[in-house]
């Protein structure tokens, strides 16, 4: 038995919204990975529950109106990864959630808990940050959508109001469009563990091949929240599609991140790999892209 | 504050079935204490180690981290349900007797239900990919490689084919 105080099951988003007014107290549980871990472990015990998990109208990935990829909130990990949308336009990303956990923690988990839960090591943070992900979350008032870099405020801590929950994360048009991307995992595991620095690449050539229009990084673990190397990405646009370009480009995040000393690594060793990572996660996305080097 | 109860209503094994539960259960706790589906392992009990793994709409799942309430509607498969009417074994419970991946046997309902499911994809899988697929559950007696080969074995068995040919 876990110990919870009270459970209010929401029927559909209007009604979570309302129990999320009536109980401002209770904690949001999605598939639960997280949360009822932590009420085992005494961090979240005796606390009263909203369950959205079974509102499948949050479930499922689809082209909206606009034309971004949107992914409903309760998606689990296998679905996404599974999904031929994803691995039509956006394939890191189907890969990155790939690597959360292992297999059932990955038909249970949620990319809007994943999100949600602000943790910087999640598998799919940094690639959500690298194609500049929108977070869509439906309150009293209606909807309202966070560019993904607000929507983490600090460590633990997202930009998540009283009366909301997650409904979307919408990847834009202009994020995926002729756009190749590539994440890579260091852990110290293959499988249930958690990356030591998470590093997801992508770029737009030309229609030549030979120059990167564009070039975005995102890291998680690399500091409190997943961050952006925007010098590096910088640095890169414009520039021809050569191996000189992915060292530079490698080297260059260095101005940008910030990694901390921890039980799991050093911030030496974080920095070292970080630039590793920048280089392959690069290499690997021009040749997804068409690209040589 | 009062307990909160609820009815829950789901299909275990192939039948409809519904029960009364405490909503602080797990879905292991129901389904041992209520329907005696001891095959349901509680190891961990906070996702780590697979013992407690069931499969939900043909997709296996950590039973202890799943409340029991979110059960409504949904198809549940327990080592239980994998015997023939007469007790018979599935061909994947034999292949774990032939190849010894068993020893205390507390992951092996677990891993059988893990392995089940890959199995129902009918694909042909390579080692590494077996290995992922099956790495969302820990064996304290560390019998991974009759494990592995139990699983390849019925693989091999349902496709008709054999190692060298694939
Ligand atoms: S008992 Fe459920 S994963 Fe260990
Ligand atoms: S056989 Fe003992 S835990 Fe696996």
């Amino acid at each position: 038995m876990y110990d919870i105080k009270a459970l209010y099951e929401a029927e559909s988003t209007a009604h979570a919204v309302q129990l999320r007014l009536e109980h401002p107290e209770a904690q949001i549980i999605a598939g639960g990975s997280d949360v009822l871990v932590q009420v085992r472990e005494g961090k979240r015990a005796g606390k009263a529950l909203i369950s959205i998990y079974m509102l499948d109208e949050l479930r499922g990935i689809r082209i909206d109106d606009e034309g971004n990829l949107r992914i409903g909130s309760l998606t689990s990990f296998s679905h996404i990864t599974k999904d031929p949308l994803i691995q039509q336009y956006i394939p890191a990303l189907g890969e990155a959630v790939d690597m959360v956990g292992g297999p059932q923690i990955r038909n249970i988990g949620t990319i809007g808990g994943n999100t949600c839960n602000g943790v910087t090591s999640a598998d799919s943070a940094s690639t959500l940050h690298a194609y500049e992900a929108i977070i869509e979350l439906t309150g009293a008032n209606g909807i309202r959508r966070v560019p993904i870099k607000d929507f983490y405020l600090r460590a633990g801590q997202t930009d998540i109001r009283p009366d909301e929950i997650q409904t979307a994360i919408l990847i834009p048009q202009d994020s995926y469009k002729d756009t190749a991307g590539y994440y890579f995992k260091y852990a110290m595991r293959n499988a249930m563990d958690i990356a030591t620095t998470g590093c997801s690449v992508n770029c737009r050539l030309s229609p030549d091949k030979g120059t990167f229009e564009r070039v975005r990084i995102a890291y998680g673990v690399a500091g409190p929240v997943p961050m952006r190397a925007p010098t590096a990405e910088a640095m890169a646009a414009g520039k021809p599609v050569s191996r000189e370009t992915v060292q530079a480009f490698a080297q260059a995040v260095l101005q940008d991140i910030n990694p901390r000393d921890s039980w799991r690594a050093s911030r030496a060793l974080r920095q070292h790999i970080a630039v590793e990572l920048a280089s392959r996660c690069l290499t690997e996305s021009v040749h997804r892209a068409g690209g040589a080097l | 504050m009062e307990q909160q109860y609820k009815q829950v209503n789901f299909n275990l094994n192939g039948k409809d079935v519904s029960c009364v539960v405490d909503i602080r259960c797990s879905l292991t706790d129901m389904l041992r204490n209520q329907f005696g589906c001891t095959s349901v392992k509680k190891g961990c009990e906070v996702g780590e180690c697979g013992a407690c793994t069931v499969l939900i709409d043909k997709e296996a799942f950590n039973s202890c981290i799943y409340l029991a309430v979110w059960a409504e509607g949904k198809h549940i498969l327990t080592l239980e349900g994998l015997l023939g009417p007469n007790g018979e074994l599935s061909d994947i419970q034999q292949a774990f007797i032939d190849e010894a991946a068993v020893q205390c046997g507390f992951c092996t309902p677990g891993f059988i239900l893990t392995g089940y499911e890959i199995l129902e994809t009918g694909k042909l899988y390579t080692d590494d990919e077996l290995r992922k697929l099956l790495s969302g559950h820990l064996c304290r007696c560390t019998g991974y490689e009759n494990i592995l080969k139990a699983v390849k074995k019925v693989m091999y068995q349902r496709l008709g084919k054999t190692p060298e040919e694939a």
